[in-house]
């Protein structure tokens, strides 16, 4: 006789060891596909040595890393620095819990899962912020300011944009975003919010610290900014939680967005033969089409100056969110 | 949804005056910026315009009272008393800035709106049926002073009183909010007539409970600056700019006194026997330490802030002796010290002039053969400070000893009067300064029609409440017995 | 019972960071230990059913108020402030009087009793997040206004004692 709540437990378990795994793997091959993405834009190949077309090389870049010396620099505040680096990385695996990659698979189906990203997205922030200050190092401190003033007011209009898609949905809870998506032929909250989504693109960008946002590592003025100084498996740990919250940010825009593990229901009603497809497809197809465009703006745009990119933030994104949340309220109260 | 909405409707129309209010500042800092550097006065006429307009709108609203918002917001008489010495502090303070404000060169649209705020905090403070919104009001008043305080920013003494004001002043709100949470957590509530419904079928003799008090005594009593918690008072009251320190001087601490009333006499009226013993010490240390500190003092702006530390003494005598006719001498106290106390510092005002800062009392040397009218003024002010019939300062003290010596209180009766006597002295100095004393050369003093229609206000209410008392007795007493 | 043993772990870490972060001398290490504080009052809240509280306490309190803090922070020289001594000569008088003060609030505590069931977890349906709403825009519509005032206020006074001005 198991009690109940022991069984609870090993599921949770599992689903979090497989969540995990998973979310590891495409982390590995994220960087494999971004360099082949952007290979192939600048007329190259991108890796072709290990393994055939290069298949093998994450593999062979995560030996690497994991076999380097792990040098911390002599005048570091050693106990921040070593932290630092996790503190990312647990941040970003933590927000994996409530993402609903199907119907009925999510790890803690809370009621408030999508301010717990934002919480767990703002938590993200320390582990750049504390490895730029502790490594003593003028490019890494430069790189740990800009970043948190970066994400700082770039979280604000994330959180913005993300309000109207809860005035429409009514609530908070991630799979109940999907499903009010189904209310629509379209299925999708991108027609009615696309003031949002496109806030909430540009500023997902700023807030992994990706092209054309990357001024907290800009590796011609900073070296590589707050992880400078970090080597080794530490300086995997960052490249990682960078990578998981870009899927994060992706998962976020294809649940609130772009209906999640759904179809719109007039294509349902064209094409029936495609409801056999399970939902987990078309949730990592639709992600792997945002992670796509990450590297795609990586490859064609150059960097923005920072003064720009406050006032990109501050005077236009931030503005234009609440002016969608007016507008959406209006609606939805009068219709 | 729709009957909510028709609710919330009703609601507002019982919270309409602090809405213009707010508006009104609101509109001030829009307004700030199409208006340039020379015509900043108009700011200044459009806000008070705003309050009188608010203070119509209150009178409009007199015969009503009601419990709104689900007990967060009160309309009653005893708010409404309030609220009308609020509008009359923030008026005056307006009138007598305006010129000021172009002496000092701080010129700017800020000031009126902050000003506007923190009388809207006050109002809400004196209206407040919850802890919540009690607190609320406070920080929006106590913020906004903070700010003004410093708003000379060029000057080190307004620096140093701002961030001395602030520091203090969240430290005390720190105090404050534990006494509130334990007392949240003993009834459950945050609501006044809650806690006050929970009182009555509680243990009184709790010791939590007393813990809870006690913080809320503290924390009051920092506000108001009634002595062990009146170290801020000095530096702050000197350092802020002038115009400041007299609003200061008058709204916040009438404010400060409408919420001890309403908590103190109010909610907590079951443990007025041990409250009135607190009181009744900390207002003896407060009139002895105001009265005989400002004895030494040669600054004018010090001396007042002394001068109003014994006044919240004396105020508190009256808390001490509690019941609708102790609680009815303090409001009286407290709305004629307003007027007074504004009268004087607009006297202070008057001697700064570019170039002279005319805060030291030897510079009131000579004013009574250089400027009849002004020492005129300032002897009505000094005399109404000191308690001299027939000023209104008299009138405030007598009732205020009147309800200690009903209430058995008489020690606390006879202090006051020693202390009151003792408070002669450094009034009636600035007198003989202005007086007997020669000018010690040209002095022109800064005056300018808002400056004089404010004074013409304040000696107005000082004399005629001072001759006619009946009709704010009466007011203050009606007001009171719609909570006792 | 599991809930109790959880609370008390988050209780004893709360109390811990909170005196770390007044005794470190490394005004870094305050703010971080500040973050662990504020991450386990939310831990807190979450025992207490308020899940949308304990989302705010990390979205706000650590997301945007603590890390400004350690923007100006990492500003100062650090190893100025770690050297420079904390305590004037009256800190024995301020340490006896704050410990006379603890041990009167503890005793009366101690003494005192608690008519309600203090651990009360909040009775709301879902996640309290609809709930809640409702009774910010009626009940405490007033006290929720004035907040925004207060802000408003703290926006202007920052801007307008902080802004450089040409004339003076």
């Amino acid at each position: 006789m198991i009690p109940e709540f022991i069984y609870t437990i090993i599921v949770i378990l599992l689903k979090i060891a497989v969540v995990v795994g998973v979310t590891m793997l495409h982390v590995a091959y994220a960087t494999y596909f971004e360099r082949k993405v952007i290979g192939h834009m600048q007329v190259r190949l991108g890796p072709m040595r290990v393994g055939p077309h290069g298949l093998l090389q994450p593999i062979a870049d995560g030996i690497k890393l994991f076999f380097k010396e792990d040098i911390i620099p002599a005048e570091a505040d050693k106990t921040v620095f070593k932290i630092a680096p996790i503190v990312p990385v647990f941040a970003a695996l933590s927000a994996l819990a409530v993402i609903p990659f199907f119907e009925g698979f999510v790890i803690a189906d809370i009621n408030i899962g999508l301010l717990f990203i934002l919480a767990m997205s703002s938590l993200g922030a320390y582990g750049i912020v504390m490895a730029g200050w502790s490594s003593n190092s003028k490019y890494s401190f430069l790189g740990g300011l800009r970043s948190s003033a970066q994400v700082i007011s770039y979280e604000v209009a994330i959180g913005l944009s993300l309000v109207g898609v809860m005035i429409l949905s009514g609530s908070l809870n991630l799979t109940e975003i999907v499903k009010a998506q189904q209310q629509f032929r379209h299925g999708m909250f991108l027609f009615p919010q696309f003031v949002a989504y496109f806030v909430f693109m540009v500023a997902a960008f700023a807030e992994t610290n990706r092209a054309p946002f990357d001024l907290p590592e800009a590796e011609s003025e900073l070296v590589a900014g707050y992880f400078a100084e970090y080597s080794g498996m530490r300086f995997a740990l960052f490249f990682a939680a960078e990578y998981i919250g870009m899927i994060i940010m992706s998962s976020i825009a294809v649940l609130c967005f772009w209906g999640g593990w759904t179809l719109p229901p007039a294509l349902l009603d064209a094409a029936p033969a495609l409801a056999v497809v399970p939902g987990i497809v078309w949730f990592l197809l639709k992600v792997y089409i945002h992670i796509f465009l990450f590297y795609w703006v990586r490859a064609s745009l150059p960097r923005y100056r920072y003064d720009r990119l406050m006032s990109l933030g501050w005077k236009v994104l931030i503005p234009l969110a609440l002016a969608n949340i007016v507008v959406t309220s209006l609606v939805k109260f009068f219709l | 949804m729709s009957t909510l909405f028709q609710e919330l409707l009703k609601y507002i129309g019982a919270i309409y005056p602090e809405v213009i209010v707010v508006t009104v500042g609101l509109t001030v800092l829009i307004f700030d910026f199409f208006v340039d550097k020379e015509r900043k006065a108009f700011l200044g006429w459009y806000s008070l315009a705003g309050i009188i307009i608010a203070a119509v709108a209150t009178y409009k609203l007199m015969g009503t009272s009601g419990v709104f918002f689900g007990g967060a917001f009160l309309l009653d008489p005893f708010s409404t008393f309030f609220k009308f010495a609020f509008y009359a502090a923030c008026g005056l303070g307006i009138l007598v800035s305006i010129n000021y404000l172009k002496i000092e060169d701080i010129h700017r649209g800020e000031y009126y709106a902050l000003m506007l705020f923190a009388t809207t905090g006050m109002m809400l403070m004196a209206s407040a049926g919850d802890l919540i919104t009690l607190y609320l009001g406070l920080e929006l008043m106590a913020l906004s002073i903070y700010i003004l305080a410093g708003f000379m920013r060029s000057d080190n003494r307004s620096n140093e009183a701002a961030i001395k004001y602030l520091v203090l002043g969240a430290f005390s709100s720190g105090i404050m909010l534990y006494g509130m949470s334990l007392l949240y957590g003993l009834s459950g509530t945050t609501n006044l007539m809650g806690i006050l419904a929970f009182l009555r079928g509680a243990d009184l003799a709790n010791p939590v409970l007393f813990l809870a008090m006690v913080m809320l005594v503290v924390s009051f009593g920092f506000k108001v600056g009634a002595v062990p918690f009146h170290m801020w008072v000095p530096d702050v009251y000197e350092g802020a700019p002038t115009s400041v320190t007299a609003f200061m001087s008058a709204g916040p601490k009438v404010a400060g006194f409408a919420v001890l009333l309403r908590v103190f006499l109010y909610a907590l009226a079951p443990l007025h026997g041990q409250s009135t013993v607190i009181f009744s010490i900390l207002a003896v240390l407060t009139m002895a330490l105001g009265n005989i500190m400002a004895l030494s003092q040669t600054n004018i702006k010090r001396m007042l802030a002394y001068s109003s530390i014994a006044h919240a003494g004396y105020a508190l005598v009256g808390l001490a002796s509690g019941g609708p006719d102790g609680a009815a001498s303090v409001m009286l106290y407290v709305f004629i010290y307003a007027f007074m106390n504004m009268g004087a510092f607009g006297v202070v005002i008057m001697l700064r002039k570019a170039g002279a800062r005319g805060e030291e009392i030897t510079d009131y040397a000579g004013l009574g053969k250089t400027n009849k009218m002004a020492a005129f003024l300032m002897l009505i002010f000094m005399f109404s400070l000191t308690g001299i019939p027939p000023t209104a300062g008299f009138i405030g003290k007598f009732y205020i000893f009147k309800s200690a010596v009903e209430a058995n209180l008489i020690w606390l009766a006879v202090a006051g009067v020693i202390f009151s006597s003792i408070s002669a002295y450094f009034y009636l100095r600035v007198i003989m300064v202005m007086y007997m004393h020669d000018p010690k050369g040209e002095f022109k003093l800064a005056t300018a029609p808002s400056l004089a229609l404010a004074l013409a206000i304040s000696v107005a209410a000082v004399l005629y409440i001072g001759v006619l008392p009946a009709d704010l007795l009466n007011f203050a007493k009606a007001s009171i017995a719609g909570i006792m | 019972m599991i809930n109790k043993a959880i609370f008390i772990y988050f209780a004893a870490v709360i109390l811990l960071s909170a005196v770390l972060v007044i005794t470190r001398k490394n005004p870094i290490h305050s703010v971080l230990f500040m973050l662990l504080l504020f991450f386990h009052i939310a831990g807190v809240f979450v025992v207490l059913n308020a899940e949308f509280l304990a989302a705010v306490q990390l979205i706000v309190y650590a997301g945007a108020i603590l890390i400004l803090y350690l923007f100006v922070v990492m500003l100062l020289n650090v190893e100025t402030e770690s050297k420079a001594s904390r305590a004037n000569r009256y800190w024995p008088w301020a340490a006896g009087f704050g410990l006379l003060v603890a041990a009167e609030i503890a005793l009366l505590v101690a003494r005192g009793t608690f008519p309600l069931d203090t651990a009360q977890p909040m009775r709301l349906g879902a996640s309290g997040v609809k709930e809640l709403g409702i009774v910010l825009y009626t009940r405490y519509l007033v006290p929720f206004e004035i907040a925004s005032i207060i802000l408003l206020v703290g926006l202007v006074g920052a801007v307008m004692l902080a802004k450089k001005r040409s004339s003076e």
